[in-house]
């Protein structure tokens, strides 16, 4: 069993400072510094999960979160790394996966069912199943780790950005020299990662063994800490690497933690090796632990592993950990060393492990662990040198082998080759700025580990100032000499050799999915979902390789690698999806409509009041808004509007070359309504164009289109090389349009300018002041009616706005919103692009032929548009009008033909100036014909026939908006 | 993120720009059959290379052409829209 040891030199805990932690009802007793993995571990847990299919008791295995046992529901968060969260006073966690506690799982009876849970078993089971919805049910009941809450809304995260001159990942031997040299050579602005809660890595161990390894570490500790150069970020994990040196940095001591985007000139991977398990029966048994777990477990939080250590060793690190626990006063029995081990057990220093009582045993052939009453590890068996031997233990060190750390490197571009002679992947290629440092450059040894940082921080310095490369790097220091069991895959007769823990996959189930076809790794991944858990492959993808090369008879270098991409570690969803960047843009009389029972609607990035709440419902407020405008006087925000100002010798052939009519030949102080397509001779836009003076235009854009159009307008400028100036107003003029037969009178109370028709004639522009503020004055007639269409600077625009209603009180002038609007410039006919026009709608189609200029010289889409002229219309934009008033039609219901879809409605209201329900659709032009009959289908297949009509349905010769007659 | 070299902004992330596709040369209109005409206006050649492509850096409204590596996505080069070259494809 683990426990709390008498204080080791240098930990990372602080005895005096206890903590009372809650682990699924109990009390667990930690200290300051404890991770929730070490804290269970202190109080002699030893099963702190159960595992993902199976429900097997597990324990934990990295203590650095490289495998997924240690997972926890904390609180509302679920699968929070145990190995990395640290302890809190009063915290209360719990295992992810169990039906009532890890200690009694009642699920763990699905074990017996293994052999009916074959590899691929989803694939299997569910192919041309009918039962897919209640079979899906089970599973995801028993499935899944931890629960999430979706009654819950989180506050949003934190998300930093941040640049730095030099990026340093990892805070091992490596990573402190390469911070230090990057200091030394320049860089000052350096940032150095390590997902522990303190640096130092593996540099920290073997206190006794290799005391002055330890002091080396902790002076270039005790460097960085004084350097001001230096931000150190413990608890923090690299989860992507992005283009150009982009590191996506996750906070990991904190279930709550945001996300941080680092941009560095130029980065050291000093990421280092992954300690990889062997695969033997019961290899997943709580007590079997990786050997660099023991040393993070002693030398941070001061825990033996077990009080009677079996060491499965193949490598150098190996003898060394043997060493360095008995040094600790640790008790290890045996050290088993594979046949094929990189060490050979007769001339390695076994006369110091001898003289600790420590027996070693040579050419292991097979292993197995055993589990006691409590599901624990209780013995391991062995056969080696002929012999079978079996010892009882409580804690079974596997190291057997190593994978570099290189994932990163890959998710930005670069690319890795597996050295025979190493028997492990190094780097191959990689992205300009990038140094690869330290054991997972293939230096093993102490002090190259150093060198090799210190190499590759000069190298970063140099990249981040913008130095050429230093010519000739003298090679690193890399190990001559294996550090890795080519494969350390134990097959037993009875089974259960964990290949993956986080998917319960056994070497029989690879085996299986290569025999059945899916024998690339690619594939083996994909089907057998082996690498596909939480952990991401970290124990597990080497170990399947290596299963694949000896099922398959081929060499494991030829296999290739799965694709890595991020995230590297877990990172949860509120950290990814951060605090939202989206700005509600808001007019100028944004907070006068809030008051005034605005009801609101997204328009765009905008939002514009639907309709004002008022005595009556919904309907009958819209249809007291239209009546006003109809027969008073009405008044609306159209700020949203896009509002451009074109100008410079070229400003009326950039226009004449972008909509369909010619606009160069306005007189100054005149308007006209215009059209835009896009090279295909579709209707992308419309507004008015304004000719102001000689070279000097504005216009107006739609509200979704202003952004896109403004963009165009200057891509044709920069294309064209025109001597033209584009000044995009849309933020910094207001817009009101003040319409209706009595709007006139209301308009005169606050100008001076002289409002009649002869004066200020449709379709003229004026520019003066309304209620002493400076505007443009527009008369349109976009709802049907006398209209003044007033822009003017935002910061006076409310004044303008409250000046008009004070003015038109006595007239009864109101303000009314959009959906009145889409009311009254529907009963006139008039297009809303993106609404009766589509993505393929062109202007023959929208009845806007009497727009197209065919012969001016140029305009975008003009020579589409005579190819499609003489191609002919695929639809007609036509209106309709049905009697009855209570319509349950809609936007997009189909018109439909003996069976056939012929068309859709693109707008429909009911008109209550008309007293029926009128609207526009887009037909096959063969049933496009006025005064014909369709049939429009409404959402529950019942028939509606409306009579089709050539718009507009109100006023068809535009009386009132020329002349503002009185109705 | 990817940074982009933009001629009048300096190297700048890859969300502060719009891309608008190859640099490519319009056929004379009143000279081209409509087939020739459907194929500038609908036709992209996706065949990897050195690409001249549009690119606007959005916060300054500044039209450019970058020369881009769609094999590698590296950006050679870029330059004021005027320097663009053209070639009759």
């Amino acid at each position: 069993m683990m426990r709390r040891l008498p204080a080791v030199e240098g930990e990372w805990i602080d005895r005096s400072r206890p903590l009372q932690l809650r682990f699924e009802g109990r009390t667990v007793t930690a200290l300051q510094g404890d991770t929730l993995s070490s804290a269970l571990a202190a109080a002699g847990i030893m099963t702190v999960a159960r595992s993902f299919k199976y429900h097997r008791p597990r324990g934990i295995v990295s203590a650095a979160g490289h495998d997924a046992n240690a997972v926890f529901q904390i609180g509302h968060e679920p699968n929070q790394r145990g190995d990395q969260i640290a302890a809190r006073e009063g915290l209360a966690f719990q295992a992810v996966n169990t039906r009532g506690g890890v200690a009694r799982d009642r699920a763990s009876a699905i074990g017996l069912l293994a052999r009916f849970l074959p590899v691929g078993f989803y694939y299997k089971a569910f192919l041309g199943q009918r039962s897919f919805p209640w079979f899906e049910r089970i599973i995801r009941n028993f499935s899944g780790l931890g629960r999430v809450r979706f009654d819950r809304i989180d506050p949003p995260r934190e998300r930093r950005y941040q640049h730095c001159d030099v990026a340093v990942i990892g805070a091992g031997i490596a990573g402190l020299a390469a911070a230090v040299s990057a200091a030394e050579h320049g860089a000052r602005r350096i940032v150095l990662i390590d997902e522990a809660q303190r640096p130092g890595g593996s540099g920290l161990w073997h206190a006794k063994t290799q005391p002055q390894d330890v002091a080396r570490c902790r002076e270039l500790i005790d460097r960085l800490n004084a350097s001001s150069d230096v931000e150190l970020l413990c608890s923090h994990s690299v989860v992507g690497y992005y283009a150009d040196h982009e590191l996506a940095v996750s906070r990991i001591d904190r279930e709550d933690g945001g996300l941080r985007l680092l941009r560095a000139r130029a980065v050291v991977m000093a990421t280092g090796c992954i300690e990889q398990p062997a695969v033997f029966r019961n290899n997943d048994l709580p007590g079997v632990l990786l050997g660099s777990a023991a040393q993070r477990l002693l030398y941070r939080h001061g825990i033996g592993a077990g009080e009677r250590i079996v060491v499965l060793g193949a490598n150098d690190e190996a003898v060394a950990l043997a060493l360095d626990l008995v040094s600790q006063g640790l008790t290890i029995t045996d050290l088993a060393v594979p046949e094929g081990s990189p060490i050979d057990p007769t001339s390695l220093p076994f006369g110091a492990l001898r003289a600790a009582g420590v027996r070693v045993h040579g050419n292991v052939r097979a292993i197995a662990a055993q589990a006691g009453s409590d599901g624990t590890l209780a013995a391991v068996e062995w056969l080696g040198a002929g012999r079978r031997e079996q010892v009882t233990c409580d804690c079974l060190l596997m190291s057997t082998g190593w994978m570099p750390a290189l994932q990163l490197a890959l998710q930005c571009g670069g690319s890795i080759t597996f050295d025979a002679a190493l028997g492990q992947h190094l780097p191959q290629t990689l992205p300009a700025g990038l140094f690869v440092a330290g054991r997972a450059n293939g230096c093993f040894d102490f002090a190259d580990r150093a060198t090799d940082g210190a190499a590759a921080g000069e190298q970063a310095a140099r990249h981040a100032r913008g130095d050429l490369p230093v010519a000739d790097r003298s090679a690193p220091p890399r190990s001559t000499r294996r550090h890795s069991h080519p494969a350390a895959l134990f097959a037993h007769a009875a089974g259960k050799e964990f290949v993956d823990l986080d998917e319960d996959l056994t070497l029989a189930d690879l085996a299986n999915a290569a025999q059945e076809g899916f024998d690339s790794v690619e594939l083996l991944k994909r089907y057998s979902t082996v690498g596909m858990g939480p952990s991401q492959g970290k124990l597990s993808n080497l170990n399947a390789a290596r299963q694949l090369a000896r099922v398959t008879g081929r060499e494991l270098p030829t296999l290739g690698l799965t694709t890595a991409r991020p995230p590297w570690q877990p990172v949860s969803l509120g950290a990814l999806a951060g605090a939202r960047l989206a700005p509600l843009r808001r007019t100028a009389m944004d907070a006068w409509h809030d008051r005034h029972g605005a009801v609101w609607m997204p328009a765009g990035n905008w939002r514009r009041p639907a309709y004002y709440v008022g005595a009556t419902d919904t309907q009958q407020q819209i249809g007291a808004e239209v009546h006003a405008v109809r027969n008073g006087a009405g008044l609306i925000d159209v700020s949203t509007l896009g509002k451009i100002e074109v100008m410079g010798r070229d400003a009326g052939l950039l226009l004449d070359r972008m909509y369909v009519g010619v606009v160069s030949d306005l007189a100054p102080g005149r308007t006209r309504y215009a059209v835009m397509l896009d090279e295909a001779g579709t209707i992308i836009d419309d507004g008015v164009v304004a000719r102001l003076a000689d070279g000097r235009f504005y216009i107006t854009t739609t509200t979704g289109g202003s952004t896109a159009i403004y963009r165009e307008l200057q891509r044709r400028v920069a294309e064209w090389q025109l001597d033209c100036t584009l000044h995009n107003l849309t933020g910094h003029l207001a817009a009101m349009n003040l319409a209706g037969p009595r709007c006139r009178e209301i308009l005169a109370q606050c100008t001076q300018l002289p409002l009649d028709d002869k004066a200020f004639p449709y379709l003229a522009l004026r520019e003066g002041h309304v209620a002493g503020a400076e505007a443009r004055i527009a008369r349109v007639g976009f709802v049907g009616e006398l209209g003044y269409e007033i822009h003017t600077p935002c910061d006076q625009a409310q004044a303008v706005w409250d000046a008009l209603l004070h003015a038109g009180a006595a007239t009864g002038l109101r303000p009314f919103g959009v959906e009145a609007q889409r009311i009254l410039r529907l009963e006139k006919g008039h297009i809303i692009v993106g609404q009766d026009t589509d993505g393929v709608t062109n202007p023959f189609e929208a009845g806007l032929a009497r727009m197209l200029r065919m012969n001016k010289p140029f305009f975008t889409g003009q020579r589409s548009l005579q190819a499609l002229q003489r191609r002919g219309d695929r639809q007609q934009l036509i209106g309709f009008t049905i009697a009855a008033a209570q319509v349950p039609l809609a936007e997009s219901h189909l018109a439909i033909d003996a069976g056939n879809i012929i068309g859709r409605i693109t707008s429909v209201a009911y008109s209550a100036t008309l007293g029926r329900t009128i609207g526009l659709a887009l037909l096959a032009p063969a049933h496009a014909v006025i005064g014909g009959t369709v049939q429009f289908r409404d959402d529950h297949g019942a028939f509606h026939p409306a009579t089709l009509v050539a718009p507009p349905f109100y006023d068809p010769a535009g009386e009132r908006q020329r002349s503002g007659a009185q109705a | 993120m990817k940074l982009i070299p933009c001629p009048l902004n300096g190297l700048r992330p890859a969300d502060e720009f719009i891309y608008a596709g190859e640099v490519r040369h319009m056929p004379d209109p009143a000279q081209s059959t409509d087939a020739d005409w459907a194929r500038y206006v609908f036709h992209r050649s996706g065949v990897p290379g050195v690409k001249q492509e549009w690119w606007c850096h959005t916060p300054s409204g500044y039209w450019f052409i970058a020369e881009r590596d769609t094999t590698t996505d590296e950006i050679l080069r870029s330059y004021p829209a005027a320097q663009r070259k053209v070639e009759a494809s």
